[in-house]
């Protein structure tokens, strides 16, 4: 009798603490989607600018042709993608592009000049910059749910319920600020 | 960003932290509150049945329900800092509310960090003053505002702008606007209580000068003589003891913010220029008083202050923080950049 109410104890504690790590894992899971949806609102917001850049800039540099192109179509590729690692490699290619287009716009002044023009420089950069601290968010949460599913016991709940890594949203070095560190 | 979190230790370690991690800072922001509210309670309850015993003349014993009847008024005050302290503050300072539409980039630069932070977009004020100033109030992220002067957001480029917001946001993210808020409203509350008690005091021994005499006759005079010395004593030290204690935990949160500020932006360069510029600005931000003094991001009546070095100022010297921004090198981490 004891050693059954014995049993039975363990048995609702190792269920309670299973229970425990699994609503850890969802908790982390969920994390990691915010955090994409807050990149994601900001990938929309840039797809959404481009469109009126490129009209303003061509009411000024129609025959920049290629630079607007590639602007068009790294747009088209960002909104195409379908994998966390295709996402970032467009947003790379539409940094690029959106770069070589306001160097661009130095040649121009009365582009330059244009109200709405600066309106629309500034608003992409922030949306760039909002790109990349939401980017830094998004990684350091993955970072945690991954090294949650990998460490034990968390691996053998997560492989049973299903749990998959998710991918880190990467850039190129040259694309990105580099990080501060400290020398001594 | 292991780089970014290098930096922080180090940086925390300047502000005499070793192992200060960033969730240990917001720890000891929402510890320090506590204490400061129930040390606030405490404070008003010991000083106001003193000061009343005092005045009175008389039975220490007569004193006690003053005493807890002042603590309960002292609760009711924290709770409205608080729940009010912020906006108060903002009220004080002559701060007006601003939508994107009028400042679209000051408005992008505090979007961007606080996504950058992780916290919601705070409310953004705009001070009507060629000072050049910036701060930050609230109880915690989800009620925050950020204010900066007219005179400081004409000046700055878009990256110095960036870097006195992250400056800001990191008072925000660390919790340092709780305590600050409440110090700000505790602090300007006993300097009003205190001074109205000295006026009470003064008035009695002109006026009413018979008063305490005639109900204290022998031994109950000495007893009066010493209530009355102590509650002196205590209403010279009161104001004294807010103003250092204030002075005392603002200066290190500058560093700590400071780091944060680069920790978000990952730029140095820009927080030491933008500090230059606020360092060569001498004019005296006028809705700044001694109880918001510790808020902003330099010390708002320099002119005064800059005499007094040292244990008075309620913010390290800019040169310093200058200094330990240049220890900063930033260097490419090879491989991925997260």
């Amino acid at each position: 009798m004891t050693a059954l109410l014995g049993l039975g104890g363990l048995l609702v504690v190792v269920g309670v603490w299973l229970i425990g790590i699994y609503n850890r894992l969802v908790r982390l899971k969920v994390r990691c989607e915010d955090a994409w949806a807050g990149i994601d609102v900001q990938l929309k917001r840039r797809y959404d600018l481009i469109p009126n850049l490129v009209e303003t800039v061509k009411g000024y540099a129609s025959h920049e042709r290629e630079t607007l192109e590639a602007v068009i179509q790294a747009r088209q590729v960002g909104i195409d993608a379908s994998s966390v690692g295709d996402q970032a490699r467009a947003e790379n290619l539409i940094t690029g592009a959106l770069g070589k287009l306001f160097a661009l716009s130095e040649a121009y002044p009365d582009l330059k000049a244009n109200t709405n023009f600066a309106q629309l420089q500034e608003e992409l950069s922030s949306t760039e910059n909002k790109i990349a601290f939401a980017r830094q968010h998004y990684n350091d949460t993955v970072r945690q749910y991954n090294t949650g599913l990998e460490t034990f016991p968390n691996n053998l709940v997560g492989g049973t319920f299903g749990f998959a890594g998710r991918e880190f949203f990467e850039v190129e070095l040259d694309a990105e600020r580099a990080a501060p560190k400290v020398e001594f | 960003m292991f780089g970014a979190l290098r930096l922080w230790r180090r940086m925390a370690s300047w502000a005499h932290d070793s192992d200060a991690t960033y969730h240990d800072l917001i720890a000891r922001n929402k510890r320090n509150s506590v204490l400061l509210v129930v040390g606030f309670i405490a404070f008003t309850g010991v000083l106001v049945g003193l000061l009343s015993a005092a005045l009175v003349g008389g039975e220490p014993a007569a004193a006690a329900p003053v005493g807890l009847f002042a603590m309960g008024v002292a609760g009711v005050v924290a709770v409205w800092s608080y729940y009010g302290g912020g906006p108060a503050i903002l009220r004080m300072s002559g701060a007006e509310r601003i939508a994107k539409n009028d400042d679209p980039q000051l408005y992008n630069v505090v979007e961007e960090l606080a996504i950058g932070a992780g916290v919601p977009v705070p409310p953004v004020y705009l001070i009507r003053d060629t000072a050049m100033n910036a701060f930050a109030t609230g109880r915690d992220p989800e009620h925050a505002a950020v204010a900066i002067t007219w005179g400081l957001r004409q000046k700055l480029s878009r990256d110095e702008l960036q870097a006195v917001m992250a400056h800001e946001m990191s008072h925000v993210r660390h919790f340092d606007i709780r305590l600050m808020m409440l110090l700000a409203t505790l602090v300007g509350i006993v300097a009003l209580v205190t001074d109205f008690f000295w006026r009470t005091l003064r008035f009695r021994s002109w006026s009413g000068a018979g008063g305490g005499r005639r109900d204290s006759k022998g031994g109950g005079g000495g007893m009066a003589l010493v209530l009355f010395v102590l509650a002196i004593v205590l209403s010279i030290l009161a104001p004294l003891v807010a103003r250092v204690l204030q002075l005392a935990v603002s200066r290190q949160r500058e560093y700590l913010a400071d780091a944060g500020a680069v920790e978000l932006t990952r730029n140095p360069e820009a927080m030491i220029s933008a500090l230059r510029r606020l360092d060569a600005d001498d004019e005296v931000l006028e809705a700044a008083n001694r109880a918001t003094a510790h808020l902003y991001v330099v010390q708002p009546i320099k002119k005064f202050e800059k005499r007094a070095r040292g244990l008075l100022a309620t913010h390290p010297p800019t040169e310093d923080r200058i200094r330990r921004l240049q220890q900063i090198v930033v260097t490419p981490l090879a491989g991925a950049a997260t």
